[in-house]
Parts: structure tokens; sequence; C-alpha cells
């Protein structure tokens, strides 16, 4: 076949570009990937279980669902990227004076791939699950403003992931950090496929989140139940307001700044080139501002499940709702105006990085004030350290660690030091562990009663959370010394003799965090088995505040049989205190569901052709994908009858059926909760 | 760096970096430092022994006092609103001071004596240090009169990187195209760890260098004999721009006139194509 022709049909594609790879641990990896998804396959095939993945899952348009296919794809994501920092401690500890165990450049790729997986595949997915999941029940809404485009939404961001896992078996990926800055990630000095994987999984993953962000503001302006107020939501709620107004206007440079590169690498446009008149201190500008609300796009819903939790468990209203609110807006807002602390060694001047410096710390007042809003929400209450309690203690030990190193990198004469070290490194570890993925864990743990019906295994719980809270402080306390002592980030070996102890220091909590992740994966095992010893099917385990838990677990897919009317933030509180919590409602109607469809995941399946072939230069194939993705959309729009009637009748069965089971269940105080005999209905203990 | 053995007082990690300033610039990094993590403790230390001690007297099983429907009250409200604002306010002062203190673009106010002019030139993998006065030139070794100010000038051939010395201070991005300035002194005479801290391909974390502090007279003569080097001509220089790790520090007696002028304007001319370098011919980067 001519070289041409090849070319046509394939590429820059080859046989070279498959396994086996150059680097041993790179061709296990992928061996990895390919047996996991041939398992996927076989197991769904010999247990007959692809008709039903298939209409009970894939072609989904249901929030709750959605929100759970976000959150398995986070998790499978979550447990890839810990491997590949197990892997990059292992190097580390091991290359001091010495060369460790994988190649700089393969080292180059796991940085790379581990923070996009985490940013943009962990802990994106995770929030928008979470905030899928909870927060229209929150609101008393039946489903998202736009169920098919939330939907499109998740399969978009699922092909970005895929392209990552498609890069681990074919080819390699960039090694230009998760930032992908300019001009090292031009054609010049990264050609090849690596940077194009990386710059069409992260357009896929934003497109998908600017969806996202779309929708749930539009819900929580416009699907509200009656009497819920903005300033009655749970807090949860703003904070999700907060993240999808974030997630609108923070995603778009991002989409630009990635497509401006792209025009550069495929077109031989110069917007950050060395030459020619690009500057990459464009690209510095257009990433960090969505860089940085990025970074409150991670921690907001975290700080909305961590007010839901704390005041659950403390059996207490929140301390300072409004000015909580207040809080969370202001470092919405904030959040804008300081993405110059990013590069403040990039040699502006020194009055811009004041002031830059300076709105940074701003950011700290309304942070460390739901700091302390916390503790007064725990004043006087009845605490019950259960294991999301637990994380939220550690938490708050660890966040004010982090938000003093925030303070410190905010500042310019020290920042000029610990730039690009692994101070810095420590730091955002430092927020987004204890911060987001603490938060999405006592989320998950939370609210699984609530979305299957049965709580999860206690003991296992709190084992995960100390090999989680251990392995963090192990971890990622020692990198603060190594910054201070001037390693720099990203180095695949090292020449100083002193960093030996504190590395091996680090290595170990990397270990003792998988052993965090194994006890997840544990507690999940045995609270299947014991489902029916956890089960809670009336709903309401932990004695909740807000609408969600007054819904049965599961809750049936269009929510609430009637929507529900509130007077107060705690309309649920209310209702057990006054005794009206289980009563019938008067009369039922027929409700719309919208009917499922399997467009969403073929225009996810469409957008994954598409940017696979364009990182390989396959222009057939990408059009083809281009094509199909419209045809997807063109397709939907000229469906007439899209949603589905569930009759009064049925909706009136299934609330009575629950209605019984809440009665005939004997309520449990808190002490009890987390006993067998709580089936779910709590009841208010002084 | 040669290769040591981590005693207890080494692995403390005293000696290295920001924990052992050797200059002017680092000691104020390192004092501001301090200052910044004393002021914030006021609000962080209180965290500390309040949430050990809420848990112990409000858990369920002491059913102490319990207040379900506290929410509100304006006197821990002003205190937790007033008393970071005010902290922010202490902050935001100090750092305005010392940040135009340690203007990496200002002469430090220091001696009399003016700053010795040094420029220099991020590499794939490696740092050229220029001395325009002297008129030679070095590769990852930068001989310093101890006690007189330093004043960079610096670029890049090639992607982006960051120039520092922990001990004395920086950093200050190099770019292509572009130049960023940057003053140190070194207050005594020493051996310092210099390098590159942004990322740039595979031998990243091998450019560094040394930075070698000396007294007046080791450095005329340091001067004196690298004048017996070869000279960095332009041929010279496309060699050596080419990606490269170099093991053993190079001198060179003789610079043509205005190179790093030449390389910081090159990438200015329209002829050039992006992300050609001076020394482009045929290099590959990976």
């Amino acid at each position: 076949m001519s070289e041409e022709l090849l070319y046509w049909l394939a590429g820059d594609l080859r046989w070279s570009d498959f396994p086996p790879k150059a680097d041993m641990i790179a061709t296990i990896a992928a061996l990895i990937v390919v047996a996991g998804a041939i398992g996927v396959v076989a197991t769904l095939t010999i247990a007959r279980r692809w008709r039903w993945l298939f209409d009970n899952w894939l072609s989904s348009l249901d929030h709750k669902k959605i929100g759970i296919m976000y959150m398995v794809l986070a998790f499978v994501m979550l447990l890839r990227a810990v491997i590949e920092a197990v892997l990059m401690r292992i190097q580390q500890a091991l290359s001091v004076n010495a060369q460790g165990v994988v190649s700089a450049d393969h080292f180059a790729q796991l940085f790379s791939t581990h923070g996009t997986i985490m940013i943009f595949f962990v802990a994106m997915p995770f929030i928008s699950g979470l905030i899928n999941y909870v927060m229209p029940l929150q609101i008393g809404a039946r489903d998202l403003t736009f169920p098919f485009m939330n939907a499109v939404g998740l399969w978009l961001s699922a092909a970005g992931a895929a392209i990552l896992m498609a890069s681990l078996v074919i080819g390699e990926f960039s090694t230009g950090g998760w930032s992908g800055y300019p001009p090292f990630t031009e054609l010049a000095y990264s050609p090849g496929e690596g940077v194009d994987y990386w710059i069409w999984a992260v357009t896929l993953s934003s497109i998908g989140t600017t969806l996202t962000g779309i929708n749930f503001a539009t819900t929580i302006y416009k699907e509200r139940c009656e009497g819920m107020h903005l300033f009655r939501m749970p807090l949860f709620c703003w904070t999700s307001l907060c993240t999808a107004i974030l997630m609108i206007f923070a995603m778009p440079p991002l989409t630009v700044a990635t497509a401006l590169l792209a025009l550069d690498r495929y077109a031989g446009f110069h917007f950050f080139t060395n030459g020619a008149g690009g500057n990459m201190m464009n690209y510095a500008n257009l990433f960090w501002l969505f860089g940085h609300p990025e970074v409150y796009i991670l921690i907001l819903p975290a700080f909305g499940v961590w007010s839901e939790v704390i005041s659950t468990f403390s059996g207490k209203r929140l301390y300072g709702y409004a000015s909580m609110v207040f809080a969370v807006m202001c470092i919405a807002v904030l959040s804008f105006t300081v993405w110059l602390h990013h590069f403040f060694t990039m040699g502006q001047s020194t009055n811009v990085n004041a002031v830059f410096g300076i709105a940074t710390m701003l950011i700290g007042i309304p942070t460390g004030v739901k700091v302390y809003d916390w503790l007064l929400t725990m004043y006087r209450g009845r605490i019950r350290l259960t294991a999301p309690m637990l994380f939220a203690m550690t938490f708050l030990l660890c966040f004010v660690i982090g938000g003093l190193t925030g303070i410190i990198l905010a500042n310019p004469p020290v920042d000029f030091q610990v730039h690009n070290s692994l101070f810095l490194v420590a730091h955002f570890h430092n927020m987004l562990i204890p911060g987001t993925l603490f938060g999405m864990i006592a989320g998950y743990m939370f609210w699984f009663p609530k979305a299957f019906g049965f709580r999860l295994d206690e003991r296992w719980g709190r084992i995960a959370w100390a090999c989680w809270s251990g392995g963090f402080l192990a971890a990622f306390m020692p990198l603060y010394w190594l910054g201070l002592m001037g390693m720099m980030r990203r180095t695949a070996i090292s020449f100083e003799a002193a960093y030996q102890p504190w590395l091996n220091a680090a290595w170990a909590g990397a270990a003792l965090i998988v052993c965090g992740i194994v006890a997840l994966g544990i507690q999940l095992v045995v609270s299947v088995r014991r489902r029916s010893d956890l089960a809670v099917p009336v709903g309401d385990p932990w004695d909740g505040h807000s609408l969600e838990w007054w819904t049965p677990a599961p809750p049936p897919e269009y929510n609430f049989a009637r929507r529900p009317r509130i007077e107060d933030t705690e309309a649920f509180t209310n209702a057990k205190r006054d005794g009206r919590a289980y009563h019938a409602p008067p009369s039922y109607e027929d409700i719309e569901v919208p009917r499922n469809t399997l467009i969403p995941a073929g225009i996810g399946a469409a957008g994954f052709v598409c940017a696979f072939a364009l990182s390989w230069h396959i222009w057939w194939a990408a059009l083809l994908g281009l094509a199909a993705m419209w045809a997807g959309v063109v397709l939907r729009s000229l469906q007439g009858d899209t949603e589905r009637v569930i009759p009064a009748a049925e909706v009136q069965r299934q609330n009575e059926a629950w209605l019984d089971c809440a009665r005939q269940t004997a309520p449990v105080t808190r002490f009890a909760e987390v006993e067998r005999i709580n089936r779910g209905r709590a009841m208010e203990t002084t | 760096m040669s290769i040591e053995t981590c005693t207890n007082a080494d692995c403390s990690g005293s000696g290295h970096g920001l924990l052992s300033p050797a200059g002017l610039i680092a000691q104020i990094q390192q004092d501001h430092l301090i200052q910044t993590v004393l002021i914030v403790s006021v609000v962080i230390v209180p965290v500390f022994i309040a949430l050990p001690l809420l848990l112990w007297r409000y858990r369920l099983a002491r059913q102490n006092v319990y207040s379900p429907e506290w929410r509100f009250a304006w006197a821990p409200e002003f205190v937790i609103w007033g008393v970071p604002v005010v902290i922010v306010g202490f902050l935001g002062f100090s750092l305005w001071h010392t940040l135009h203190r340690i203007d990496p673009y200002r002469p430090l106010g220091t001696g009399t004596e003016p700053p010795l002019h040094v420029q220099v030139v991020g590499l794939d993998w490696k740092f050229l240090f220029i001395y325009p006065g002297e008129g030679i030139a070095s590769v990852n070794e930068l001989v310093v009169p101890a006690g007189r100010q330093i004043a960079f000038d610096i670029t890049a051939d090639g992607p982006m990187m960051s120039f520092i010395v922990p001990r004395l201070g920086g950093q200050i991005y190099a770019m292509a195209g572009m130049r960023t300035k940057l003053h140190l002194i070194a207050d005594a005479p020493g051996s310092y760890r210099g390098l590159n801290t942004q990322y740039n391909g595979q031998n990243f974390a091998r450019q560094k260098f040394e930075l070698k502090a000396v007294g007046p007279d080791e450095y005329r003569q340091w001067v004196r004999s690298s004048r017996n080097g070869p000279a960095l001509d332009m041929a010279r220089y496309a060699a050596l721009a080419k990606p490269s790790v170099i093991d053993r520090p190079l001198r060179f007696g003789r610079v043509e006139d205005g190179l790093f002028g030449s390389i910081v304007a090159a990438y200015h001319t329209a002829d050039r194509q992006p992300g050609d370098r001076l020394s482009s011919a045929g290099d590959t980067h990976r």
C-alpha cells in the first residue's frame, strides 16, 4: 500500500503505536486497560445484562441515573489516577541520585494524565454527579430543566475520559502537564499525538461542563417548588448555583484556549508560538481565567456537602445561613479577579502583582468565615461521629492548613520562591483532597442510602476515613517541607540526598491512600451483601432537614408523588415535628417524564470518534464523527413525542405503598442510627 | 552538586532553599514567610482548639445543652467577619511593602559598587551566562563576587523556563523573544544551587547549575582564566543551543557582540518559522 493511501486511511496511526510499548510499565498499563475492557464486555455478556444496561442506564434521561453514572465514571478514573500518583511517588523516592523505575518521558506523561484525569475526569464528574442527583430533589423538582442536554453533557465527559484511556493503549499522551503550557505544547517541541489527545479530551469535557452548568443554573432558577424562595434553599443548592455560574463563565475561556492551541498545531497559526508574533502569555491568561474559577467550581459543591453533613450530624440548623450564602457568593465573584496569581513570576509590574496578591487574600475572608460558621453549627448540637462526619472533621483541620499555605502563596515575595515547587503541589492537593475529594466521599456516604435504599457499612467507612486522613497527611505534609527546601514539581530525578526521608514519607502516605480506596471498595461490597440488614426504605436514615429525605429510598423516577409546598428552609424537619411527614396528599395527578433515548450516548460515541481521529489526523473519520454528532442533535429536534405519562393511579399506588411502609416502621433515635433497626424513619431526639 | 550522605542535620532541610537564605532577597522572603504564618495563626489556631472541644462537649452521649434552632447571633458574626478583615488588611499592607522592596526589576539599594550585569539564556537543558562587561560567557556555572549585587537580563531560546537560585532569591520566567529582569545578591562566599523550575522536556530535572560566590580577587582571577576559553561565535552558539545536557561547565573567552540581543530579536523577525530557534537546523526535541 502506498504511503499516501495509508495516510488517507489511517492518518499517522501505525502498528507501532499499539502495544507492546518501549517501556515495560507502560505495556502492563495498556494490557490492564485492554483486559479491563474485555472483562466488562464478557461479564455483561455472560450475565446477559446488555439489554438491562441499555434500557435502564445508557439511554436514561433521569437526573438521578445520570448522577450515578457520573459518579461511576469518577470512581473508575480515580482508580487510574491514584495508581499513577503512587507510581510517581515511587519514582521520586527511588530517584534521588539514581534512575528510578520509569523514564523521564514516561514520568512526564504520568503527571500530565494524573492532573488532567483528576481535574476533568474525577473531580468534575463527581461534582456534576452529586449535584445532578441531589439538587433537583432538594428544590422539589422532577428533573433538571433540560434532561436531554444533561445526558449529552455526561456522554461528552465520558468520551473525553475514553480518550484518556485510549491514550494509554494507543500512542502516547502529552508531556505538557494538565495546564498544557505552550510553547512547549506547540508542534516545534511536542510533535506527535500526545498534546492532541490532551486538547480534544479537555475540549470534550469543557463543552460538556458548559452545557451542564447552564442546565444547573436554569434548573435552580426555574424549577423550585412552591414556597422555595432562593433564601429557603438548602446551602448545597446555593453552592451548586454558584458552581453552575462559574461553569458557564469559566469554561468558555478554556475551550477558546484549547481551540487556539489546536489552530496553532493543525493549521499553522501563531497564537502561542515563540516566533511570528505568537505570545504564550496570552495562553497563560486565558487558561487561568478558566483555571482559577475552576478551583472554586471544585470546592464550592464540597462546601455545600459539608454544610449538610455538619448540620445533620450535629442535629442542628446551619449557623449563619445568610452569612454562608453571602460568603459563597463573595467567593464566586472574587474567583474571577485573581487568576494572575498563577504567574506572579512572568515579569509584570510590581503593582499588578500586589493588587492580585491582595485580591487573592481577600478570598480568605469569606472562606475563613465559613469554617467558623461550621464550628458554630456544632456548638450546642448533638454530634455523632459517623463516617461522613469524620471526613468533615479531617476537612476542617486540614483545610485551615491549606488556607494558611494559600495565603502564603498569595504573597508574591514568597511565591517567587515556591512557585513551581512541591510547596505549591502540597497546597493544591491540600485543598483538593480534604476539600473536594473528602467532600465527595462524604456526600457519597451521606446520600448513598437515598440513592440505593440501604446504608453503607459504618465500620469500613471509618477504616476508609482513617486510611485517607493518615495517608493524606503523610503524603502531602512532607511536600510542603520539600518545596521550602527547593525541590521542584515534575522532576523525574533529583540530586539532593536530604530529600530522601521526606520522599519516603510521601510514598508511604500514597500507599496508605491506596488502602483507603481499597477500604471504600470493600465497604461497597460488604454493604451490597448486607443490603437487607442495612435497608432504609422509608428514606430518612439521618434525621435529614431538606426535601430529598422526604422521598422513598430510592426515590421514584418522578421524585415526588406531589411536588411539595414549603414554608421554611427546614420544611421536612417541621413536618416531622408536627407529625404530618407521612400523610397522604389529598389527590394525585398524571406525571410526565422524559422517554429514554440513546441519542446522547450516540453523540458521545461520535465525539470520541471525532476526537480520536483528529488526534491521529484521520480526516475522514473526524469529519464522520463531527457529522454524526450534529446528526444526533438534528434527529432529536425532529422527535415530537419525547415524554411518557405515568398515570395518577400508578403514582398513587407507589406513594401509598411507601407511606404504609413508613407508618409501619418503628422510628429510631439518633443513638441507633448506625444500628440495624434504622430502617430510614428517623425520630427527633433531644 | 556532589552526592552527599544524609546526616541528621542535613535531612532536616537546613542548608536548603528558603530554609537557609544566603542573600538579602531570600532573607526578606523568609522573614515575610514567617511573619505571614504568625499573623494567620491568629485565625487558624482557634480552630485547632475549638474543634476537639466542641466534639467533646457536644457529643451525643454527653447530653449537654442542646439548642437545635439556634442559628444566628450578631456578636460572633462581628468577630468572624471582623477579625479576618483586619488580618487581611494587615497582610495586604505588609505584602505591598515587602513586594516593593524586592521588586525583581529594581536594583537593590545596597553597597556602592555598580551591579554586575549577567545575561542569562535558558536553553534546552542548560543555562548560558554572558558577562557583557567582561566579554566572557559560561554554561551551567555562574561565578560572581560575593557581596556585589547581580543584575540579570533573562531570556530563553526554546520553550518557557524559569530561573531561580533558591538560597539567594528569584524566580522569574525565561521566555523566548522576551527579556525579564532579576536582581540578586550573595551575602557571603559559597556555592549555591540554581535551576530551571518550569518543565521543558525530558531532561528538565538535569537543567541546573552552580552559582559560586567568591571574593573579589578570586573573581578577577576566574575572569582572567576564562579569557583563555574558546570564542562563542554564532556557529558555536548554534551548536550549544541544540537540546543537550552539559555535564561539566563550559567557559568562553570571547562572546560575539550583541549575542543576547540577537537571540531575543530573532523571534521578532518576520521570516522566522514558529518554534524555530537560532539553531533550527534539523534538531529534534524529544
